[in-house]
Protein backbone atom coordinates (compact mmCIF):
# COMPACT_ATOMS: atom_id res chain seq x y z
CA UNK A 1 0.00 0.00 0.00
CA UNK A 2 3.24 2.03 -0.22
CA UNK A 3 1.97 3.37 -3.39
CA UNK A 4 -0.98 4.71 -2.16
CA UNK A 5 0.34 7.26 -0.41
CA UNK A 6 1.72 9.36 -2.57
CA UNK A 7 -1.19 9.31 -4.96
CA UNK A 8 -3.65 10.42 -1.66
CA UNK A 9 -1.18 13.35 -0.98
CA UNK A 10 -1.46 14.23 -4.63
CA UNK A 11 -5.15 14.66 -4.86
CA UNK A 12 -5.13 16.53 -1.41
CA UNK A 13 -3.26 19.43 -3.26
CA UNK A 14 -5.50 19.06 -6.23
CA UNK A 15 -8.79 19.15 -4.25
CA UNK A 16 -8.04 22.51 -2.65
CA UNK A 17 -7.83 23.88 -5.91
CA UNK A 18 -10.43 22.36 -7.73
CA UNK A 19 -13.75 22.15 -5.67
CA UNK A 20 -15.54 25.31 -5.48
CA UNK A 21 -18.06 27.52 -5.68
CA UNK A 22 -17.59 30.88 -7.12
CA UNK A 23 -19.48 33.55 -4.77
CA UNK A 24 -21.28 34.82 -8.39
CA UNK A 25 -22.48 31.37 -9.12
CA UNK A 26 -24.11 30.78 -5.44
CA UNK A 27 -25.72 34.22 -5.71
CA UNK A 28 -27.39 33.31 -9.15
CA UNK A 29 -28.68 29.62 -8.08
CA UNK A 30 -30.13 31.14 -5.36
CA UNK A 31 -31.95 33.90 -7.06
CA UNK A 32 -33.20 30.87 -9.27
CA UNK A 33 -34.07 28.65 -6.49
CA UNK A 34 -36.71 32.03 -5.04
CA UNK A 35 -37.89 33.12 -8.40
CA UNK A 36 -38.91 29.33 -9.36
CA UNK A 37 -40.40 28.68 -6.57
CA UNK A 38 -41.88 31.40 -6.45
CA UNK A 39 -45.46 30.94 -4.80
CA UNK A 40 -43.37 28.91 -2.17
CA UNK A 41 -41.25 31.55 -1.97
CA UNK A 42 -44.03 34.33 -1.33
CA UNK A 43 -45.78 32.38 1.48
CA UNK A 44 -42.13 32.17 3.38
CA UNK A 45 -42.03 35.98 2.65
CA UNK A 46 -45.11 36.18 3.78
CA UNK A 47 -44.73 34.99 7.13
CA UNK A 48 -41.17 37.26 7.45
CA UNK A 49 -43.09 40.50 5.93
CA UNK A 50 -46.30 40.33 8.32
CA UNK A 51 -43.99 39.60 11.63
CA UNK A 52 -42.18 43.02 10.36
CA UNK A 53 -45.22 44.83 9.53
CA UNK A 54 -46.76 43.72 12.89
CA UNK A 55 -43.60 44.95 15.33
CA UNK A 56 -43.15 48.09 12.75
CA UNK A 57 -46.78 49.30 13.23
CA UNK A 58 -46.16 49.05 16.99
CA UNK A 59 -43.01 50.64 16.99
CA UNK A 60 -44.21 53.10 15.34
CA UNK A 61 -47.44 54.15 17.49
CA UNK A 62 -45.09 54.29 19.95
CA UNK A 63 -42.31 56.91 18.38
CA UNK A 64 -45.91 58.62 17.28
CA UNK A 65 -46.58 59.21 21.42
CA UNK A 66 -43.24 59.99 22.14
CA UNK A 67 -43.55 62.57 19.07
CA UNK A 68 -46.39 63.91 20.62
CA UNK A 69 -45.55 64.33 23.79
CA UNK A 70 -42.65 66.20 22.62
CA UNK A 71 -44.64 68.58 20.90
CA UNK A 72 -46.80 69.30 23.42
CA UNK A 73 -44.21 70.15 25.84
CA UNK A 74 -42.40 72.51 23.39
CA UNK A 75 -46.28 74.05 22.39
CA UNK A 76 -47.02 74.70 26.01
CA UNK A 77 -43.11 75.51 26.97
CA UNK A 78 -43.36 78.15 24.27
CA UNK A 79 -46.84 79.58 24.75
CA UNK A 80 -45.93 79.83 28.16
CA UNK A 81 -42.87 82.08 27.29
CA UNK A 82 -45.10 83.72 25.33
CA UNK A 83 -43.40 83.33 22.18
CA UNK A 84 -46.36 81.50 20.37
CA UNK A 85 -49.06 84.42 19.72
CA UNK A 86 -51.92 81.94 17.51
CA UNK A 87 -52.14 77.89 18.04
CA UNK A 88 -53.59 75.93 15.44
CA UNK A 89 -56.54 73.70 15.97
CA UNK A 90 -54.95 70.30 16.15
CA UNK A 91 -52.65 72.07 18.21
CA UNK A 92 -55.50 72.87 21.03
CA UNK A 93 -56.41 69.74 20.78
CA UNK A 94 -53.39 68.20 21.59
CA UNK A 95 -52.75 70.55 24.41
CA UNK A 96 -55.90 70.43 25.77
CA UNK A 97 -56.16 66.70 26.14
CA UNK A 98 -52.87 67.05 27.53
CA UNK A 99 -52.93 69.51 30.01
CA UNK A 100 -56.63 69.25 31.87
CA UNK A 101 -54.38 66.97 34.89
CA UNK A 102 -50.54 66.91 34.09
CA UNK A 103 -49.80 64.00 36.44
CA UNK A 104 -52.29 61.98 35.34
CA UNK A 105 -51.51 62.38 31.82
CA UNK A 106 -47.95 61.93 31.96
CA UNK A 107 -48.64 58.43 33.90
CA UNK A 108 -51.61 57.15 31.05
CA UNK A 109 -48.65 57.72 28.56
CA UNK A 110 -46.16 56.32 30.66
CA UNK A 111 -48.74 53.01 30.81
CA UNK A 112 -49.38 53.47 27.00
CA UNK A 113 -45.23 53.25 26.16
CA UNK A 114 -45.07 50.20 28.89
CA UNK A 115 -47.97 48.38 26.88
CA UNK A 116 -46.61 49.08 23.19
CA UNK A 117 -42.77 47.77 24.67
CA UNK A 118 -44.54 44.78 25.34
CA UNK A 119 -46.66 44.62 22.06
CA UNK A 120 -43.48 45.10 20.09
CA UNK A 121 -41.81 42.09 22.16
CA UNK A 122 -44.79 39.65 21.40
CA UNK A 123 -44.82 40.59 17.85
CA UNK A 124 -40.90 39.81 17.82
CA UNK A 125 -41.63 36.64 19.37
CA UNK A 126 -44.82 36.20 16.70
CA UNK A 127 -42.53 37.09 14.28
CA UNK A 128 -39.47 34.85 15.17
CA UNK A 129 -41.74 31.73 15.38
CA UNK A 130 -43.20 32.00 12.03
CA UNK A 131 -40.20 32.87 10.57
CA UNK A 132 -38.61 29.70 12.12
CA UNK A 133 -41.44 27.41 10.95
CA UNK A 134 -41.49 28.71 7.67
CA UNK A 135 -37.78 28.40 6.94
CA UNK A 136 -37.67 25.18 9.05
CA UNK A 137 -39.43 23.82 6.40
CA UNK A 138 -38.32 24.88 3.15
CA UNK A 139 -35.35 23.33 4.22
CA UNK A 140 -36.43 20.37 5.02
CA UNK A 141 -38.21 19.65 1.95
CA UNK A 142 -35.19 20.12 0.14
CA UNK A 143 -33.18 17.38 1.65
CA UNK A 144 -33.46 15.44 -1.47
CA UNK A 145 -31.89 18.38 -3.49
CA UNK A 146 -29.04 18.50 -0.55
CA UNK A 147 -27.83 15.02 -0.65
CA UNK A 148 -27.97 15.13 -4.89
CA UNK A 149 -25.42 18.37 -4.43
CA UNK A 150 -23.27 16.86 -2.15
CA UNK A 151 -23.71 13.78 -5.12
CA UNK A 152 -22.18 15.84 -7.37
CA UNK A 153 -19.49 17.39 -5.50
CA UNK A 154 -20.55 20.24 -3.31
CA UNK A 155 -18.62 20.74 0.00
CA UNK A 156 -21.16 21.20 3.38
CA UNK A 157 -20.14 25.18 3.21
CA UNK A 158 -21.47 25.23 -0.57
CA UNK A 159 -25.07 24.19 0.77
CA UNK A 160 -24.76 26.41 4.19
CA UNK A 161 -23.49 29.28 1.34
CA UNK A 162 -26.53 28.81 -0.87
CA UNK A 163 -28.83 28.84 2.01
CA UNK A 164 -27.45 31.75 3.17
CA UNK A 165 -27.77 33.94 0.05
CA UNK A 166 -30.82 32.81 -0.17
CA UNK A 167 -32.43 33.28 3.48
CA UNK A 168 -30.65 36.85 3.56
CA UNK A 169 -31.93 37.74 0.45
CA UNK A 170 -35.65 36.60 1.04
CA UNK A 171 -35.33 38.24 5.18
CA UNK A 172 -34.11 41.38 3.30
CA UNK A 173 -36.83 41.96 0.87
CA UNK A 174 -39.33 40.94 2.97
CA UNK A 175 -38.27 43.21 5.58
CA UNK A 176 -38.30 45.86 3.87
CA UNK A 177 -41.97 45.71 2.53
CA UNK A 178 -43.01 44.45 5.65
CA UNK A 179 -41.75 47.28 7.24
CA UNK A 180 -43.07 49.36 4.58
CA UNK A 181 -46.51 48.01 4.88
CA UNK A 182 -46.66 48.72 8.84
CA UNK A 183 -45.56 52.38 8.84
CA UNK A 184 -47.40 52.94 6.41
CA UNK A 185 -50.71 51.51 7.34
CA UNK A 186 -50.10 53.33 11.06
CA UNK A 187 -48.63 56.43 9.79
CA UNK A 188 -52.13 56.90 7.33
CA UNK A 189 -54.01 56.16 10.60
CA UNK A 190 -52.42 58.96 12.54
CA UNK A 191 -52.95 61.37 9.42
CA UNK A 192 -56.45 60.68 10.19
CA UNK A 193 -56.70 60.53 14.00
CA UNK A 194 -54.21 63.34 15.00
CA UNK A 195 -53.32 65.28 11.83
CA UNK A 196 -50.36 66.56 10.08
CA UNK A 197 -48.53 67.76 13.02
CA UNK A 198 -46.33 64.91 14.05
CA UNK A 199 -45.14 64.64 10.44
CA UNK A 200 -41.67 66.93 11.04
CA UNK A 201 -37.96 66.24 11.20
CA UNK A 202 -38.41 63.74 14.27
CA UNK A 203 -40.97 61.62 12.54
CA UNK A 204 -38.62 61.23 9.22
CA UNK A 205 -36.11 60.18 11.80
CA UNK A 206 -37.78 57.82 13.93
CA UNK A 207 -38.85 56.05 11.11
CA UNK A 208 -35.31 55.56 9.53
CA UNK A 209 -34.11 54.39 12.54
CA UNK A 210 -37.07 52.02 13.01
CA UNK A 211 -36.36 50.78 9.02
CA UNK A 212 -33.32 50.16 10.01
CA UNK A 213 -33.90 47.98 12.88
CA UNK A 214 -37.10 46.44 11.64
CA UNK A 215 -34.75 45.20 8.53
CA UNK A 216 -32.02 44.03 11.03
CA UNK A 217 -33.96 42.12 12.58
CA UNK A 218 -35.55 40.63 9.65
CA UNK A 219 -32.66 39.43 8.17
CA UNK A 220 -31.33 38.44 10.91
CA UNK A 221 -34.04 36.51 11.99
CA UNK A 222 -34.50 34.92 8.81
CA UNK A 223 -30.66 33.93 8.26
CA UNK A 224 -30.35 32.39 11.94
CA UNK A 225 -33.78 30.61 11.10
CA UNK A 226 -32.40 28.70 8.08
CA UNK A 227 -29.19 28.48 8.96
CA UNK A 228 -29.15 25.71 12.13
CA UNK A 229 -31.31 23.06 9.86
CA UNK A 230 -29.09 24.08 6.53
CA UNK A 231 -26.04 23.33 8.92
CA UNK A 232 -27.97 20.04 9.63
CA UNK A 233 -29.06 19.04 6.35
CA UNK A 234 -25.04 19.47 4.21
CA UNK A 235 -23.33 17.36 7.75
CA UNK A 236 -25.55 14.50 6.94
CA UNK A 237 -24.01 11.54 5.25
CA UNK A 238 -25.64 11.86 1.00
CA UNK A 239 -27.04 8.53 1.84
CA UNK A 240 -29.23 9.86 4.46
CA UNK A 241 -30.39 13.02 3.25
CA UNK A 242 -31.09 11.00 -0.06
CA UNK A 243 -33.55 8.68 1.37
CA UNK A 244 -35.72 10.96 3.76
CA UNK A 245 -38.98 11.45 2.35
CA UNK A 246 -41.64 13.80 3.01
CA UNK B 1 -0.66 -6.90 -9.61
CA UNK B 2 -1.07 -4.09 -11.71
CA UNK B 3 -2.06 -0.94 -9.51
CA UNK B 4 -4.52 -0.22 -12.71
CA UNK B 5 -6.17 -2.84 -12.76
CA UNK B 6 -8.88 -2.79 -10.13
CA UNK B 7 -11.20 0.67 -10.16
CA UNK B 8 -12.76 -0.49 -7.23
CA UNK B 9 -12.08 -2.56 -4.26
CA UNK B 10 -14.02 -3.74 -0.75
CA UNK B 11 -12.33 -5.79 2.20
CA UNK B 12 -14.31 -7.26 4.54
CA UNK B 13 -17.15 -4.43 4.37
CA UNK B 14 -19.62 -4.28 7.32
CA UNK B 15 -22.77 -1.97 7.57
CA UNK B 16 -24.83 -2.11 10.22
CA UNK B 17 -28.09 -0.06 10.86
CA UNK B 18 -29.19 0.86 15.00
CA UNK B 19 -32.68 0.67 15.01
CA UNK B 20 -34.06 1.34 18.33
CA UNK B 21 -32.25 -1.33 20.38
CA UNK B 22 -31.67 -3.84 17.46
CA UNK B 23 -28.97 -4.11 15.07
CA UNK B 24 -29.37 -5.01 11.41
CA UNK B 25 -26.35 -6.39 9.25
CA UNK B 26 -26.95 -5.20 5.96
CA UNK B 27 -23.58 -5.96 4.63
CA UNK B 28 -21.94 -8.84 6.46
CA UNK B 29 -18.36 -8.75 4.63
CA UNK B 30 -18.71 -8.15 1.35
CA UNK B 31 -14.92 -8.57 -0.62
CA UNK B 32 -15.26 -7.82 -4.06
CA UNK B 33 -12.98 -6.40 -6.66
CA UNK B 34 -13.74 -4.52 -9.77
CA UNK B 35 -11.69 -4.33 -12.84
CA UNK B 36 -11.61 -0.67 -14.76
CA UNK B 37 -13.69 -0.66 -17.67
CA UNK B 38 -16.62 -3.55 -16.88
CA UNK B 39 -19.71 -2.84 -16.70
CA UNK B 40 -21.07 -5.35 -13.68
CA UNK B 41 -24.49 -5.35 -11.96
CA UNK B 42 -25.07 -6.13 -8.70
CA UNK B 43 -28.15 -8.44 -8.69
CA UNK B 44 -30.39 -9.20 -5.86
CA UNK B 45 -33.89 -8.99 -3.98
CA UNK B 46 -34.94 -5.70 -2.36
CA UNK B 47 -33.72 -5.57 1.26
CA UNK B 48 -30.30 -7.98 0.24
CA UNK B 49 -27.67 -4.85 0.56
CA UNK B 50 -27.38 -4.14 -2.81
CA UNK B 51 -28.03 -0.14 -1.85
CA UNK B 52 -26.04 -0.27 0.73
CA UNK B 53 -23.00 -1.77 -0.56
CA UNK B 54 -23.75 1.21 -3.48
CA UNK B 55 -23.74 3.75 -0.82
CA UNK B 56 -20.60 2.34 0.23
CA UNK B 57 -19.13 2.04 -2.84
CA UNK B 58 -20.28 5.43 -3.81
CA UNK B 59 -18.86 7.27 -0.63
CA UNK B 60 -22.30 7.95 0.08
CA UNK B 61 -22.33 6.47 3.64
CA UNK B 62 -19.50 5.61 6.25
CA UNK B 63 -19.11 1.60 6.73
CA UNK B 64 -19.45 0.40 10.15
CA UNK B 65 -16.14 -1.60 9.26
CA UNK B 66 -14.09 -2.70 6.32
CA UNK B 67 -12.44 -0.40 3.55
CA UNK B 68 -13.66 0.51 -0.08
CA UNK B 69 -10.62 1.53 -2.22
CA UNK B 70 -11.18 3.41 -5.28
CA UNK B 71 -8.17 3.50 -7.60
CA UNK B 72 -6.24 1.91 -4.71
CA UNK B 73 -7.18 4.86 -2.35
CA UNK B 74 -8.86 4.11 0.95
CA UNK B 75 -12.18 5.88 1.16
CA UNK B 76 -11.71 6.23 5.32
CA UNK B 77 -8.44 8.30 4.71
CA UNK B 78 -10.30 11.04 3.39
CA UNK B 79 -11.16 14.27 4.70
CA UNK B 80 -14.24 16.13 3.24
CA UNK B 81 -12.66 18.04 0.94
CA UNK B 82 -11.27 14.85 -0.31
CA UNK B 83 -14.38 12.70 -0.62
CA UNK B 84 -16.23 15.82 -2.10
CA UNK B 85 -13.56 15.79 -4.76
CA UNK B 86 -14.07 12.00 -5.72
CA UNK B 87 -17.66 12.38 -5.78
CA UNK B 88 -17.08 15.23 -8.27
CA UNK B 89 -14.63 14.16 -10.59
CA UNK B 90 -14.20 10.23 -10.56
CA UNK B 91 -17.57 8.69 -9.60
CA UNK B 92 -20.66 9.39 -11.68
CA UNK B 93 -23.96 8.95 -10.23
CA UNK B 94 -27.41 8.02 -11.58
CA UNK B 95 -30.34 7.33 -9.18
CA UNK B 96 -33.59 5.40 -9.40
CA UNK B 97 -35.69 8.53 -8.63
CA UNK B 98 -32.84 10.67 -10.92
CA UNK B 99 -33.23 13.05 -8.29
CA UNK B 100 -32.35 16.50 -10.84
CA UNK B 101 -32.50 19.60 -9.21
CA UNK B 102 -36.42 20.44 -9.75
CA UNK B 103 -35.39 24.35 -10.34
CA UNK B 104 -32.97 23.57 -13.03
CA UNK B 105 -33.34 23.53 -16.66
CA UNK B 106 -31.49 19.86 -18.38
CA UNK B 107 -28.81 21.92 -19.63
CA UNK B 108 -28.02 23.93 -15.85
CA UNK B 109 -28.56 20.08 -14.15
CA UNK B 110 -25.63 18.94 -16.21
CA UNK B 111 -23.08 21.78 -16.26
CA UNK B 112 -23.59 22.11 -11.97
CA UNK B 113 -20.76 19.46 -11.58
CA UNK B 114 -18.69 21.13 -14.15
CA UNK B 115 -19.17 25.00 -11.91
CA UNK B 116 -17.80 22.35 -8.88
CA UNK B 117 -15.13 21.02 -10.70
CA UNK B 118 -14.11 24.85 -11.56
CA UNK B 119 -14.94 25.06 -15.42
CA UNK B 120 -15.39 27.79 -16.85
CA UNK B 121 -19.13 28.94 -17.66
CA UNK B 122 -18.75 28.60 -21.62
CA UNK B 123 -16.65 25.33 -20.92
CA UNK B 124 -19.58 24.15 -18.50
CA UNK B 125 -22.29 24.63 -20.65
CA UNK B 126 -20.03 23.64 -23.61
CA UNK B 127 -19.66 20.01 -21.82
CA UNK B 128 -23.05 20.25 -21.37
CA UNK B 129 -24.86 20.56 -24.69
CA UNK B 130 -22.14 17.71 -26.11
CA UNK B 131 -22.85 15.47 -23.34
CA UNK B 132 -26.87 15.93 -23.94
CA UNK B 133 -26.34 15.48 -27.89
CA UNK B 134 -24.75 12.18 -26.59
CA UNK B 135 -27.75 11.38 -24.76
CA UNK B 136 -29.95 12.39 -27.49
CA UNK B 137 -31.58 15.21 -25.88
CA UNK B 138 -30.64 18.25 -27.37
CA UNK B 139 -33.69 19.59 -28.38
CA UNK B 140 -34.31 19.62 -24.56
CA UNK B 141 -31.36 22.26 -23.30
CA UNK B 142 -33.95 24.05 -21.72
CA UNK B 143 -36.59 21.97 -20.19
CA UNK B 144 -37.13 21.57 -16.35
CA UNK B 145 -37.25 18.05 -15.14
CA UNK B 146 -40.70 18.67 -15.04
CA UNK B 147 -41.24 18.87 -17.88
CA UNK B 148 -39.02 15.94 -19.29
CA UNK B 149 -40.18 12.20 -18.95
CA UNK B 150 -39.13 9.38 -16.91
CA UNK B 151 -36.66 8.32 -19.31
CA UNK B 152 -35.83 11.80 -20.45
CA UNK B 153 -35.21 12.79 -17.07
CA UNK B 154 -32.91 9.77 -16.70
CA UNK B 155 -30.66 10.72 -19.20
CA UNK B 156 -30.04 14.04 -18.46
CA UNK B 157 -28.65 12.22 -14.79
CA UNK B 158 -26.73 10.00 -17.18
CA UNK B 159 -25.28 13.14 -18.75
CA UNK B 160 -24.89 14.88 -15.57
CA UNK B 161 -23.02 11.76 -13.99
CA UNK B 162 -20.56 11.81 -16.95
CA UNK B 163 -19.85 15.81 -16.58
CA UNK B 164 -16.65 15.63 -15.59
CA UNK B 165 -15.58 12.46 -17.08
CA UNK B 166 -15.72 10.18 -14.17
CA UNK B 167 -14.10 6.72 -14.16
CA UNK B 168 -17.13 5.06 -12.57
CA UNK B 169 -20.74 5.37 -13.30
CA UNK B 170 -22.79 3.78 -10.13
CA UNK B 171 -26.23 3.68 -10.83
CA UNK B 172 -28.63 2.77 -7.93
CA UNK B 173 -31.59 0.93 -9.72
CA UNK B 174 -31.40 3.04 -13.17
CA UNK B 175 -34.60 1.45 -14.76
CA UNK B 176 -36.47 1.00 -11.31
CA UNK B 177 -39.39 3.87 -12.47
CA UNK B 178 -39.47 3.30 -16.18
CA UNK B 179 -41.43 1.28 -18.08
CA UNK B 180 -39.76 -1.68 -20.38
CA UNK B 181 -39.11 0.27 -22.84
CA UNK B 182 -37.73 2.84 -22.03
CA UNK B 183 -35.74 0.53 -19.34
CA UNK B 184 -34.22 -1.00 -22.31
CA UNK B 185 -33.31 2.34 -24.15
CA UNK B 186 -30.92 3.13 -20.22
CA UNK B 187 -29.65 0.37 -20.12
CA UNK B 188 -28.41 0.26 -24.54
CA UNK B 189 -27.13 3.91 -23.27
CA UNK B 190 -24.94 2.75 -20.50
CA UNK B 191 -23.81 -0.04 -22.21
CA UNK B 192 -22.79 2.35 -25.30
CA UNK B 193 -21.10 4.63 -22.59
CA UNK B 194 -19.37 1.77 -21.38
CA UNK B 195 -18.17 0.22 -24.74
CA UNK B 196 -17.06 3.96 -26.43
CA UNK B 197 -16.19 5.99 -23.18
CA UNK B 198 -14.41 3.30 -21.35
CA UNK B 199 -16.20 4.05 -18.01
CA UNK B 200 -16.86 1.59 -15.50
CA UNK B 201 -20.79 0.95 -14.60
CA UNK B 202 -21.27 -0.21 -11.58
CA UNK B 203 -25.38 -1.13 -11.09
CA UNK B 204 -27.42 -1.84 -8.37
CA UNK B 205 -30.58 -3.63 -9.89
CA UNK B 206 -33.03 -6.33 -10.18
CA UNK B 207 -34.20 -5.82 -13.53
CA UNK B 208 -33.06 -9.05 -15.74
CA UNK B 209 -32.60 -7.13 -18.34
CA UNK B 210 -29.32 -5.80 -17.56
CA UNK B 211 -28.10 -9.17 -17.31
CA UNK B 212 -27.58 -9.75 -21.24
CA UNK B 213 -25.19 -6.52 -21.09
CA UNK B 214 -23.39 -6.99 -17.96
CA UNK B 215 -19.73 -8.24 -18.24
CA UNK B 216 -20.17 -9.82 -14.38
CA UNK B 217 -22.85 -10.18 -12.14
CA UNK B 218 -22.69 -10.11 -8.30
CA UNK B 219 -25.21 -11.39 -6.80
CA UNK B 220 -26.04 -10.39 -2.97
CA UNK B 221 -28.32 -11.94 -0.39
CA UNK B 222 -28.73 -11.12 3.11
CA UNK B 223 -25.81 -8.77 2.96
CA UNK B 224 -23.03 -11.22 1.65
CA UNK B 225 -22.31 -11.92 -1.95
CA UNK B 226 -23.42 -15.33 -2.86
CA UNK B 227 -22.47 -15.55 -6.20
CA UNK B 228 -20.50 -14.30 -8.97
CA UNK B 229 -20.79 -14.95 -12.59
CA UNK B 230 -19.36 -14.31 -15.65
CA UNK B 231 -22.01 -12.84 -18.49
CA UNK B 232 -20.62 -16.35 -20.61
CA UNK B 233 -21.65 -18.90 -17.70
CA UNK B 234 -25.32 -17.15 -17.50
CA UNK B 235 -26.09 -17.02 -21.31
CA UNK B 236 -25.50 -20.91 -21.15
CA UNK B 237 -28.16 -20.94 -18.17
CA UNK B 238 -30.67 -18.76 -19.25
CA UNK B 239 -32.83 -20.50 -21.37
CA UNK B 240 -32.99 -22.98 -18.52
CA UNK B 241 -34.12 -20.75 -15.55
CA UNK B 242 -36.59 -18.09 -15.89
CA UNK B 243 -35.89 -14.88 -13.00
CA UNK B 244 -34.86 -15.58 -9.74
CA UNK B 245 -31.30 -17.24 -9.26
CA UNK B 246 -30.90 -20.70 -8.18
CA UNK B 247 -28.53 -22.03 -6.14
Amino acid sequence: MSVDKPSAHMSHKEVRQQIKLPFSKAVEISLRSIKIRFARSIITAAGIMLGIAFFASVRMSAEFSVIHEKIVHETVAAFQAGKLHHITEDQTRMISSATTDVKAAQQDALAARERLDWLSIMALIVCTVGITNAMLMSVTERYKEIGTMKCLGALDSFIVKLFFIESCLTGFISSVIGFLLGWFIISLVHIFTDGMLAFGAQYWKSSLTLFGLSVLIGTFLTFIATIAPAVRAAQMPPAAALRVEI
Amino acid sequence: MDANEYVVRTKGLVKEYTMGDQTLRALNGVDLDIYRGEYISIMGPSGSGKSTLFNAIGGLDKPTSGSVFINDVDMAQLDAQELAYLRCHTIGYIFQTFNLIPVMTALENVTLPTIFAGMSTDDGIERGMELLKIVGLDQRLHHKPFELSGGQQQRVAIARALANNPSIILADEPTGNLDLKTGQEIIALLKRLNVEQGVTIISATHDLKMLDISDRIVWIRDGRIDKLEERKNIELKMGEMEGEPVH
